[in-house]
């Protein structure tokens, strides 16, 4: 409680202060030793895998029975099964992109350490938000990842794209949070506390019918609507998507997506369950709304990764389908989604940037065309990754929709359900397109793939992902279920 | 002694002029200004609520150093982004940098 501080409370922390401190080792060594690519790039694998260890090191006490939540510096940071859920989604996020950035980076490049420092700075950013105890820290985590992404966006200096990308990301962002801050100072005036079990508590007591607290919660959906591009806050996103560098694209469309719908079930789950009859009517509509605009939408797309953004929006769309449902079922189908939400689009951007050498960009869907005649085995893997996030069995993607479905079913939101089979459907259209373009495309001469070996280990990597949870996903279920506990009251 | 609605309104008011610059302005830095000011009327409110509410506690003051030093980071960010895209545009305007469709 206030006043309180233990400097063991630090040990908590570990595995934030250890991938802290060799994202600080990897920005020295890039301007101390620049040649030595290797050990930056070896370092910055073993930093993720490392903090890897380490949670899971902290998560056995955790999930063993009787294994009760840890809160440290007077209740600002949490480590609960929650936290160390999304921990492991954003470390699998940062691996698969460091993989893709290894011979992706010296292609267009990029220098080569700040790259992986500060991608490394902005998962530490979400990794506190995932275990925010009170606002100020999930807003801290917030702006540490955001403002390392912005940067991130703007990587290819010498690219118009890229510049316009990560100007429109910060101005975007930055707006946002001026959106999200508004909302937490009116959450605070009306409770006075910051905490979100403080202010859960308050809550209870005073009147609801505020308009005060209305507002507040406007804005904070707002805020977190542009964070995670719920439509209509999306304008910005696909030419973000479009403009950065592929493997950032994908580092935004998995990690900061992932981050973003964590510090969203905080907030409102975890902060406002008291109101959740307002929330619930307000991301009905934006849900429906999200998933229609983004999958007709992305019909219309020549560009891949203007089409995956698309796509990652309609994605959003059905998570809020499980954040509606609510309870433990609809969480934790929330929570399995994104797991495999992770890997299957982290897949789809890695067999762009496999696609891109020298000579081809390859971000348009026509540079697929007779990919399946020519290099088999890359276009099976990208059909996988296509049919996983149509939803389409034996992927894990139909189980993710399965359980969202079902979650969103018995909390009876049938109308929403409905909404979201018939957009399933929209999406087959332009997912399967790649694939016909792919198999009955006419290939170009000389079609030539990236040899880069980490690239090809993220995509088999990627691919074990989407079909080992497609085919076992009791054990996947179980451990999201487990991690709704530390949330719900 | 002022009441805190005084604090609020301007508050208020410091955020209604930030939005609509946001919303308005062109120049990309007359943008970021827009935003400085949503974030200082959100330290505004911050200082006016940890001053006036009954069982006073420091949280708001500290939240607004920090949003503070993060606004800082931020324009230190920006700055740099608007500066590498004069470079290759000559230009700040917003409505001239549209290369993708919005």
């Amino acid at each position: 409680m206030p006043g309180t501080y233990n400097p063991a409370d630090v040990l908590q922390a570990l595995p934030e202060v250890f991938l802290a401190s060799v994202a600080l080792i990897v920005l020295v060594l890039s301007f101390a030793a620049p040649a030595r690519r290797g050990w930056m790039e070896t370092l910055s694998i073993g930093g993720v895998v490392g903090t890897g260890v380490l949670l899971v090191w902290a998560a056995v006490p955790l999930f063993q029975p009787g294994g009760s939540p840890v809160s440290v510096f007077s209740g600002s940071y949490l480590v609960d099964k929650f936290a160390i859920f999304f921990k492991v989604v954003f470390l699998i996020a940062t691996l698969l992109v460091i993989l893709m950035s290894i011979d992706y980076l010296p292609l267009v490049g990029v220098p080569v350490g700040e790259f992986y420092a500060i991608l490394l700075f902005s998962t530490v950013g979400m990794m506190f938000i995932a275990s925010g105890g009170n606002l100020l820290t999930l807003y801290i985590g917030l702006e540490t990842m955001s403002i390392s992404i912005y940067i991130l966006c703007g990587f290819l200096k010498r690219d118009q794209k890229s510049n316009e990308a990560a100007l429109k990301y910060l101005l975007m962002g930055a707006f946002s949070s001026g959106v999200i801050l508004y909302g937490i100072s009116l959450l605070y005036g009306l409770t006075g506390a910051l905490g979100f079990e403080e202010i859960a508590a308050t809550l209870a007591t005073i009147d609801l019918s505020n308009p005060a607290l209305l507002l507040a919660m406007v804005m904070l959906t707002a805020g977190f609507g542009f964070k995670i591009a719920i439509v209509p806050f999306h304008m910005y996103l696909p030419d973000v998507y479009e403009g950065a560098p592929t493997a950032v694209t994908a580092f935004l469309a998995v990690a900061s997506e992932a981050a973003g719908v964590a510090a969203l079930l905080r907030v409102f789950l975890g902060a406002m369950p008291h109101i959740q009859v307002d929330w619930t009517v307000l991301f009905w509509i934006l849900a429906a709304l999200t998933m229609t605009i983004g999958n007709v939408v992305a019909m219309a797309q020549r560009n891949i990764k203007r089409m995956l953004a698309y796509s990652s929006i309609a994605h959003i769309g059905y998570v809020l389908i499980g954040f509606v449902a609510g309870a433990k079922l609809g969480i934790s189908a929330v929570l399995f989604y994104v797991l495999v939400y992770a890997f299957m689009t982290a897949g789809a951007f890695a067999m762009v940037i496999l696609l891109q050498t020298e000579t081809v960009k390859g971000d348009l869907i026509e540079d697929f065309a007779g990919l399946g005649q020519v290099k088999p085995i890359a276009a099976a893997a990208m059909v996988i990754f296509l049919l996983s996030l149509t939803g389409i069995p034996p992927t894990a993607g139909f189980v993710g929709k399965f359980y969202l479905f079902s979650a969103a079913i018995s909390a009876g939101y049938v109308w929403l359900t409905l909404i979201a089979v018939i957009n399933t459907a929209i999406s087959l259209f332009y997912y399967m397109r790649v694939a016909m373009v792919m198999y009955m495309g006419e290939a170009p001469e000389g079609l030539a793939l990236s040899s880069s070996r980490p690239l090809h280990a993220a995509v088999a990597f990627a691919v074990l992902g989407t079909l080992g949870i497609g085919i076992f996903p009791q054990w996947f279920l179980k451990i999201a279920q487990a991690s709704v506990f530390g949330l719900l009251p | 002694m002022i009441p805190v609605s005084y604090y609020l309104v301007l508050g208020a008011v410091l955020f209604g002029i930030g939005m609509f610059g946001v919303l308005t302005r062109r120049n990309a830095i007359a943008i970021l200004m827009a935003v400085e000011l949503m974030l200082n009327a959100v330290n505004v409110n911050f200082i006016a609520f940890s001053r006036y509410l009954p069982n006073s506690t420091l949280d708001g003051q500290v939240f607004a150093i920090f949003v503070i030093a993060v606004a800082a980071a931020e324009a230190a960010v920006g700055l740099a982004i608007v500066l590498g895209l004069y470079r290759n545009f000559h230009t700040v305007n917003v409505d001239e940098i549209n290369l993708m469709k919005w």
